[in-house]
């Protein structure tokens, strides 16, 4: 039986019928990661111990007739700027390369109480900046899809994980598209929730206005589950929320209304992504959702708001890498001889730190600056505001939007990496529901060659479960 | 375009080393990005209040408390420090 290409369900009954162990399928994916895992470079670390000493735990269990949760034994990939106790947590950059979390972050200690089995840490560009896992001190993860090609960013690596069976499903963070664009690149599911419905308490900040961790996985069912188990308000993240509920009339496809932004159709987009994107509207048209196009105005500005204010939050989040408290540092280095403090603090983060972290303290720093703060970040602040009312306006006449998560496929390495601001358009899709605070979804909805080209789902907040349930349409009828 | 004093000066506002490379690096990137985000002043603000949350709409108050911890985790953290002496952190001179 090959254990390494179940959903969580079926891993699920596996397990409770006692067709394997949980020891098994934990070595069935740590055998899968030491073999696939050389082309892929996937994970920063493996932790066999831990995930082994879990498996233990619940083969106890099952062995005594206890009842076990639906997450108890399915072997996960964590993003590694999201901390496990006793487990390096390097945020893919150099400054934390030695550095180990000293305590569990809220959705490791929920899903722990799961009873998950915590397969490793997965590789991201350093601190999640970045579209492609390029900017990783560590490692070049590749595309399960493509090996040539870039799986996307910053989560490459949980997704690579994910679309290679190296993991039945994965967490990462979404800033500004970092959990749906890699999604969209390896052809796997991907959920941003909305912004507060996760608490990012433990999870090494990035831009703490737009952070979000969310589920990579293969199918819809599993993105529900692994979602339902880490939502919730945390005392530990004052900015967390409880997922209010909402009152779920009756799901109907023909009651559906999908907004479709005309700003998302331009010039400049791929050709064939736009086809596939359009033939699965027409799929949802065809079962009987309305579809309207509708405007969102200020799509425009959002590239350029959103690199203002997550710069400007990025480069406050990351002066605490100091040298002097944890982490990389240059104190005592023989070579350069720190004189004083500030000899420690340029010196640590000139070593510490890799050229595009570098560039966005840069931008961040001069954004916040006397004299620019009004013209850039406060601007910045505003426009958002624009950018949020066209949303809120939008849902007034429709229940979800449609559009592509990316303009292209998954691209090649090394093309985009020498041009700061082409790649940052890559993201040119995904950014506004960050700014906006919303919850997407990214779903594999055809292919272009070999690579998946994915469907981005955008709901009214708090509004998970209806962009979930509209997405399972699609992927059942495929399964047909 | 952002000239090299700039570009050194921001440098120093981020406590960030650079090398002679990266500043002359920087200072070109950073105009081509500036340049892309003026883009910004086209945009309508007027009426227009700054944003400053998603969904929650009021302030989050706690109490400043002081929480004891396990002396576990105090070690594991003082552990963290690059330079220590006993159980204190150690911070070169200020001057």
């Amino acid at each position: 039986m090959n254990l390494t290409n179940l959903t969580i369900n079926q891993a699920h009954q596996g397990l409770i019928k006692k067709q394997f162990s949980a020891n098994e399928l934990a070595r069935g994916y740590l055998d899968k990661i030491k073999k696939k895992d050389k082309e892929i470079c996937a994970f920063l670390t493996v932790t066999e111990e831990l995930a082994l000493s879990q498996a233990k735990k619940i083969d106890d269990l099952i062995a005594k007739g206890k009842e076990i949760s639906v997450l108890a034994g399915i072997p996960l990939a964590i993003k590694d700027n999201i901390l496990v106790d006793g487990v390096k947590s390097t945020a893919g950059s150099k400054i934390l390369q030695d550095y180990i979390a000293p305590y569990d972050a809220t959705v490791i200690k929920k899903l722990k109480q799961e009873k998950v089995l915590i397969l490793g840490k997965t590789n991201l560009d350093e601190f999640a900046m970045g579209s492609s896992c390029e900017n990783s001190a560590f490692k070049l993860t590749k595309n399960p899809c493509d090996l040539s090609c870039v799986p996307g960013g910053s989560s490459g690596g949980s997704a690579a994980a994910v679309a290679s069976d190296e993991c039945i499903c994965a967490l990462g963070s979404d800033t500004g598209g970092s959990i749906r664009q890699p999604a969209c690149f390896c052809g796997v599911v991907g959920l941003k929730p909305t912004y507060g419905v996760v608490s990012r308490y433990g999870l090494i900040a990035f831009a703490s206005s737009l952070d979000q961790i969310g589920p990579i996985t293969k199918t819809i069912e599993d993105c529900q589950i692994v979602f339902d188990a880490i939502k919730g308000k945390d005392l530990l993240d004052s900015t967390s929320v409880e997922n209010p509920k909402i009152q779920n009339t009756e799901y109907k496809i023909q009651n559906l209304k999908i907004g479709v932004p005309k700003e998302y159709f331009i010039k400049g987009m791929d050709t064939e992504v736009e086809k596939v994107i359009k033939s699965a509207i027409k799929k949802y048209e065809k079962l009987g959702a309305k579809i309207i196009e509708i405007s969102l105005p200020h799509t425009e500005y959002a590239l350029a708001c959103y690199y203002m204010i997550s710069t400007s939050e990025a480069s406050a989040n990351l002066a605490r890498y100091d040298g002097i408290r944890y982490g990389y540092s240059e104190a005592k280095s023989e070579k350069r001889k720190a004189k004083n403090l500030l000899d420690v603090y340029l010196q640590t983060r000139e070593q510490g730190f890799g050229s595009e972290v570098k560039r966005r303290i840069m931008l961040g720093t001069y954004a916040l600056s006397a004299g620019y703060y009004d013209a850039y970040y406060k601007r910045s602040q505003k426009v958002r505001t624009l950018i949020q009312k066209d949303f809120e306006n939008a849902f007034k006449r429709v229940d979800v939007i449609f559009c592509p998560v990316s303009p292209t496929p998954a691209f090649k390495i090394a093309e985009k990496i020498a041009d700061p601001l082409k790649m940052y358009l890559s993201d040119i899709f995904t950014i506004s529901v960050n700014l906006a605070g919303l919850p997407a979804l990214s779903l594999p909805v055809g292919k272009v060659g070999n690579l998946p080209i994915g469907l981005q789902i955008i709901g009214k907040p708090f509004d998970e479960d209806k962009i979930l349930q509209t997405g399972l349409i699609f992927e059942n009828l495929c399964q047909k | 375009m952002i000239t090299k004093q700039e570009t050194e000066h921001i440098a120093k506002l981020a406590r960030l080393g650079l090398t002679k490379k990266e500043i002359g690096e920087f200072q070109k990137e950073l105009s081509v990005i500036l340049d892309y985000f003026e883009k910004l002043k086209k945009a309508d603000i007027s009426n227009v209040k700054a944003f400053s949350q998603s969904v929650l709409l009021e302030n989050v108050m706690r109490e400043d408390e002081a929480k004891k911890q396990d002396l576990e985790i105090v070690d594991r953290l003082i552990k963290a420090a690059p330079d220590r002496e006993k159980r204190y952190v150690k911070v070169k001179s200020v001057l």
